[in-house]
């Protein structure tokens, strides 16, 4: 039987290691929306078109976090041209699992990061 | 690690009376009262017994009293029974077994029920058409926990009614009331009446719709003779034993101790961390229910966090349901999207200690000073 949360997304969750506003943040990406319920911002940090340093800012529910979490942890070292070539699937994979109705969360922490892309090529 | 259940408004155990009461029905005793040997004599016994233990809790005949499968059935049955094509007035924030078959209705009124969660008796009064033909309104809200005045509208209802030819039927859904507040149906001067058994320390799958004689609800489920044709289909005959001794096992003096206890939550909570808010008035107030919320926090991460901790709660957050939108009934209040995002429902039961609220005052905190570092509100 399954739980409702897997062990990772629980831990991320419990324990996310990329949350905190970042002061020398390059750009921002800031998605969702009060009345869905999950607000996202997440920073990111360039250096020669490669993102040296990624977090976030939350208030969602443990999937939104979790996977707010997992995005930053994923981009980091990537060069933005392949950073905003991540999937959703890969995200979950990540994750073990996610409950159904949870899955729009990784997408909205991931138009959280191609937002921040863009705003920093604007 | 000990879990502690704190979500007593969602369901209840069985208590073990009830159930070693109910426990002979599924095997010694497991006919159908329809038949007429020896048999189906000992269930037929069974339920004119639970008939009238229901019948004492209401203040009612017997006949009165129309077993259902849930809750949902009944409201469904009153709702769509009684409307008669006619002018429903209900409240904005009743259940979803009481909105949805309004729904299929087009000439109904939702009234408001203001900040304090609380239906007004002169809203009833004004809406009142010259085709209204159902009032229903809950005894107490089942996420929100205020107790709405039905004893006012009976009384105001039956002035309105002597000057009225077609009568308007009054029905409340008194699911989360039954174990704290008297029911009787001729206090509160109502025609119909909804219990479940499952709130109530009972089995699931059982449902009560009280009608009161000479009301005239037209059938929604067509079939055999049982339950005088309100509800056909064989009689769940262990169900219906353990709704008899769980209405019976209804101890009064429950309510004392647990408001207590819901006091000590509600302060505990809103002085120890900043930004909690009640929803809902706390003067008419169930005594197992606090609704708070948090600023800068979403409910459904302080559910999981206190899951964690083995702490069971519910929330009105969309993020723990399937929906898009948080629940209606914290909007009915006029709260925020994003406030009814961040509520917690605590229900407390008859088997809450003193040290389990202690437990969960001494977790939440942290777990809201956390949820806030990582939301940066």
């Amino acid at each position: 039987m399954k739980s409702y949360y897997s062990k990772e997304a629980v831990q991320r969750f419990m324990h996310p290691k990329f949350f905190g506003e970042m002061k020398d943040a390059d750009a921002v990406g800031v998605v969702g929306n009060e009345r869905c319920g999950d607000e996202m911002e997440i920073y990111i940090k360039v250096d020669n078109g490669k993102i040296i340093n990624a977090s976030f800012r939350t208030l969602g529910c443990a999937a939104a976090i979790a996977t707010s979490d997992v995005v930053c942890e994923m981009v980091i070292g990537k060069n933005i041209k392949d950073a905003v070539e991540l999937t959703e699937k890969e995200m979950v994979e990540k994750l073990e699992y996610l409950p159904n109705t949870k899955v729009h969360c990784a997408s909205l922490a991931l138009n959280g990061l191609r937002a921040a892309v863009e705003n920093y090529e604007k | 690690m000990k879990k502690i259940y704190l979500d007593y408004a969602a369901t209840t155990p069985v208590k073990a009376n009830v159930l070693e009461k109910m426990m002979p029905f599924f095997t010694d005793k497991f006919a159908n009262p329809s038949s007429i040997h020896s048999f189906g004599e000992e269930a037929v016994f069974a339920l004119d017994d639970s008939r009238k233990a229901v019948a004492q809790f209401l203040n009612s005949h017997q006949r009165e009293v129309v077993f259902t499968a849930s809750a949902t059935e009944a409201n469904n049955m009153a709702v769509l029974g009684a409307s008669n094509n006619g002018h429903i007035i209900t409240s904005s924030f009743e259940h979803e077994a009481v909105l949805g078959p309004c729904k299929t209705h087009t000439d109904v009124t939702y009234l408001p029920v203001y900040k304090e969660g609380v239906v007004k008796v002169e809203d009833v009064l004004k809406e009142i058409k010259e085709n209204t033909t159902l009032i229903s309104i809950m005894y107490v809200n089942s996420e929100i926990g205020t107790i709405q005045p039905i004893k006012e509208i009976g009384e105001a209802l039956e002035e309105v009614n002597k000057n009225r030819k077609n009568k308007i039927l009054f029905h409340t859904d008194a699911v989360q009331a039954a174990n704290y507040l008297s029911c009787d149906v001729n206090n509160l001067k109502v025609d119909l009446l909804t219990l479940s058994g499952h709130k109530i320390y009972g089995p699931k799958g059982v449902g009560v719709l009280y009608v009161r004689e000479g009301s005239k609800i037209s059938q929604i489920l067509y079939g055999a003779h049982q339950e005088r044709g309100h509800r056909p289909g064989t009689e769940n005959i262990p169900a219906i034993v353990g709704m008899g001794e769980a209405i019976r096992s209804i101890d009064v003096n429950d309510s004392k101790k647990t408001k207590t206890m819901r006091d000590k939550v509600i302060d505990g909570i809103t002085s120890s961390i900043s930004g909690a808010a009640l929803n809902g008035s706390r003067e008419n107030r169930i005594a197992n229910n606090i609704n708070i919320t948090f600023t800068g926090v979403e409910g459904e991460s302080m559910l999981i966090a206190l899951n964690e901790e083995g702490i069971a709660v519910s929330t009105g957050s969309a993020c723990a349901s399937n929906s898009l939108s948080p629940s209606h009934v914290l909007l009915s209040l006029g709260l925020s999207h994003r406030a009814a995002h961040g509520s917690l429902r605590i229900t407390l039961g008859s088997m809450t200690t003193e040290k389990e609220i202690d437990e969960l005052l001494t977790k939440l905190p942290p777990i809201v000073e956390r949820l806030r570092e990582i939301s940066g509100r």
